[in-house]
């Protein structure tokens, strides 16, 4: 009957996102009486398998088989569905990311699982099952209550505080049967810019928008989120200009983020823009127009000229150190 | 090559989002509707592959009749017959079913659709009716060519992307950069309103999930404003006031 989590792995080890899906599987496991199990696949460093604990992971079913260990949505939700049953889980938690919606969706179909995605808070069971999740691109929430046997909830990231505590997981291994069917796909190239950090995990965030001019000035930014540990991002205006890669996008039509600090500099804050920002805990706007629409979303505003601010705050961060 | 592009019908991104009946449904006074920005994305692509290799484009819209104009929009950028499944879209359970009801008596080569619906953002319609019919799915999808019945197609992965090359049928979830929106011209305009709209009754279908009620978020408070010449003070608020550094 334990709650399930499955976590993504990056390599190897369980990311940070992932976590905090187990420690939101670990208080609805209390909510409900039951234990939380993880599950991982592929190749994984065993501590960090172990280090789930931590986070109120009872134990960690490892599915060890080296062809899991590439990125693949179609095996992942087989898998997972075979672990559902051989733990008769009713409830099944995973990490907000384009995987998790489409292990969710696959494995949903397979279980007949009501899916919530986007989920914010933790379940309100009393009779019913009701969760609360993020509708409209951050614009709204919506209560829903999920009527299916087997529930999938889909958690953004910040739904709950993960708090690490001590513990460790014992892992089991775990050997689902796998589908030829699952595997017919021939990966060709895989890009990976593995020195970045991911938008999607980075608690800080510099984002540059048109306001920068052109590709040749992005270097104070870049000195600014080195100094600060951040991941860049960008508007999409500057990614159709090809000022910047395509994944650093953010808005409505590129990536979501959530991270606890978003720093906006030159962008002007459109609700195509905000729409993908709003999750963020504390925003910081920098911009030279002080009627950018931005500062009305922002927690701290400088009006002044981007390329005279940064060199100052990166000095300022590394005075810190 | 039958293609199938399967568009939502969505408030447009710049509409303000209230509730009514004491907060049980969306308030649609003043909000204007649009095909979902990420199926307009698959229904571009689509008219692009069928120009390239021939073949029929058919739209699908799983809701009410309000959702008419944007189908015959669509028809209108190049697809050649639509069908509306007659339902209001409950859940995505019950509209992947209602989806794969339809393809499964079509037969298509491929089944396109944006990455995710604006309104409920919950990318999983693709994959349901990728298991629902028993064929791969994949999203989002930022690059997509057929040779003969093999895909070639680069997806986003975490921080990256990658490029597969995978058997016919499919179902993809897209975005951009897989094709630029097109805008319909007169010529579409005036084809698009004898086209074939075909309005079906759903099948059966469960729903397994249900919103109760809907709510805004919290108003934010004031932004706190720093001189440009005292910048440093931002780095100190963000530690010792903020602490998210
Ligand atoms: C359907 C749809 C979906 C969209 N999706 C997205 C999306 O996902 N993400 C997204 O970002 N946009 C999206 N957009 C586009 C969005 O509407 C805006 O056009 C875009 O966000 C503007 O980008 P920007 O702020 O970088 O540029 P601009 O709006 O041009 O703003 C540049 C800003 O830089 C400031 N600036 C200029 N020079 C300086 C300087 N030296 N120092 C400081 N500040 C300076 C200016 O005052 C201005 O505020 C979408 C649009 C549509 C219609």
């Amino acid at each position: 009957m334990s709650v399930l989590i499955f976590v993504e792995l990056d390599n190897g080890a369980v990311k940070k996102t992932s976590l905090e899906a187990v420690a939101y599987g670990a208080e609805v496991a209390k909510l409900t009486g039951t234990t939380a199990t993880v599950l991982a696949l592929g190749k994984a460093d065993a501590s960090s398998l172990a280090q789930t604990g931590a986070f109120g992971a009872g134990k960690v079913l490892h599915a060890a088989d080296e062809k899991l260990t590439h990125e693949n949505s179609l095996a992942y939700a087989d898998v997972l569905a075979q672990a559902v049953q051989q733990e008769n889980s009713k409830i099944v938690i995973i990490s907000k990311s384009g995987l998790g919606d489409a292990v969710a969706a696959r494995a949903a179909a397979k279980l007949k699982a009501g899916i919530v995605s986007g989920v914010t808070e933790l379940p309100v069971i009393n009779g019913s099952f009701t969760v609360k999740r993020s509708i409209y691109t951050g614009k709204a929430f919506s209560n829903v209550e999920v009527k299916s046997d087997i529930k999938i909830l889909v958690v953004k990231k910040n739904a709950i505080e993960a708090a690490e505590s001590t513990g460790t997981a014992a892992v089991e291994s775990f050997t689902p049967a796998l589908r030829d069917s699952d595997f017919q796909a021939s990966v060709g190239s895989v890009e990976k810019a593995s020195s970045e950090l991911s938008l999607t995990e980075a608690d800080i965030i510099v984002s540059g928008g048109r306001g920068m001019k052109g590709p040749e000035n992005w270097q104070p930014l870049l000195d600014f989120a080195k100094a600060l540990g951040a991941a860049t991002g960008c508007s999409k205006p500057v990614s159709d200009l090809d000022w910047r890669p395509h994944h650093e996008h953010i808005g409505q039509t590129g990536i979501k983020v959530a991270p606890n600090l978003y720093i906006a500099c030159g962008i002007s804050g459109a609700i195509q823009h905000l729409a993908g920002v709003n999750g963020s805990k504390y925003i910081v706007v920098i911009n030279k127009d002080p009627e950018a629409p931005f500062f009305k979303a922002a927690d701290y505003g400088i009006v002044g000229d981007i390329f005279e601010v940064l060199p100052k705050l990166t000095k300022a961060v590394e005075d810190l150190k | 090559m039958k293609i199938l592009v399967c568009i939502t019908n969505v408030p447009d991104t710049t509409a303000k989002i209230t509730f009514t009946d004491n907060d049980t449904k969306l308030n649609k006074a003043g909000v204007q509707y649009i095909i979902g920005p990420y199926d307009d994305y698959a229904l571009a692509r689509a008219v692009e592959l069928k120009e390239q290799l021939g073949g029929s484009v058919t739209v699908l819209h799983v809701g009410e009749a309000d959702a008419d104009p944007q189908i015959r929009k669509a028809l209108a950028i190049g697809a050649d017959d639509a069908i509306r499944v007659n339902a209001e879209p409950l859940d995505s359970y019950f509209t992947a079913a209602q989806i794969a009801h339809v393809a499964a008596e079509n037969k298509y080569d491929l089944i396109l659709m944006g990455r995710e619906s604006i309104d409920f953002n919950s990318g999983v319609v693709h994959g349901l009716v990728g298991e629902m019919l028993g064929i791969p799915s994949y999203s989002p999808v930022m690059k997509l060519d057929i040779n003969g019945t093999t895909a070639t197609l680069a997806r986003e992965i975490d921080g990256g992307k990658e490029t597969l090359s995978v058997s016919l049928p499919l179902v993809l979830g897209c975005q951009e950069p897989i094709s630029e929106w097109k805008i319909p011209n007169m010529r579409g305009i005036m084809t698009a309103r004898t086209k074939p709209l075909n309005v079906v009754e759903p099948v059966s279908g469960e729903v397994l999930t249900s919103p109760e009620k809907y709510s805004l978020p919290a108003p934010k408070g004031a932004c706190k404003m720093i001189a440009a010449a005292e910048a440093e003070t931002l780095i100190k608020l963000l530690r010792t006031e903020a602490k998210v550094i």
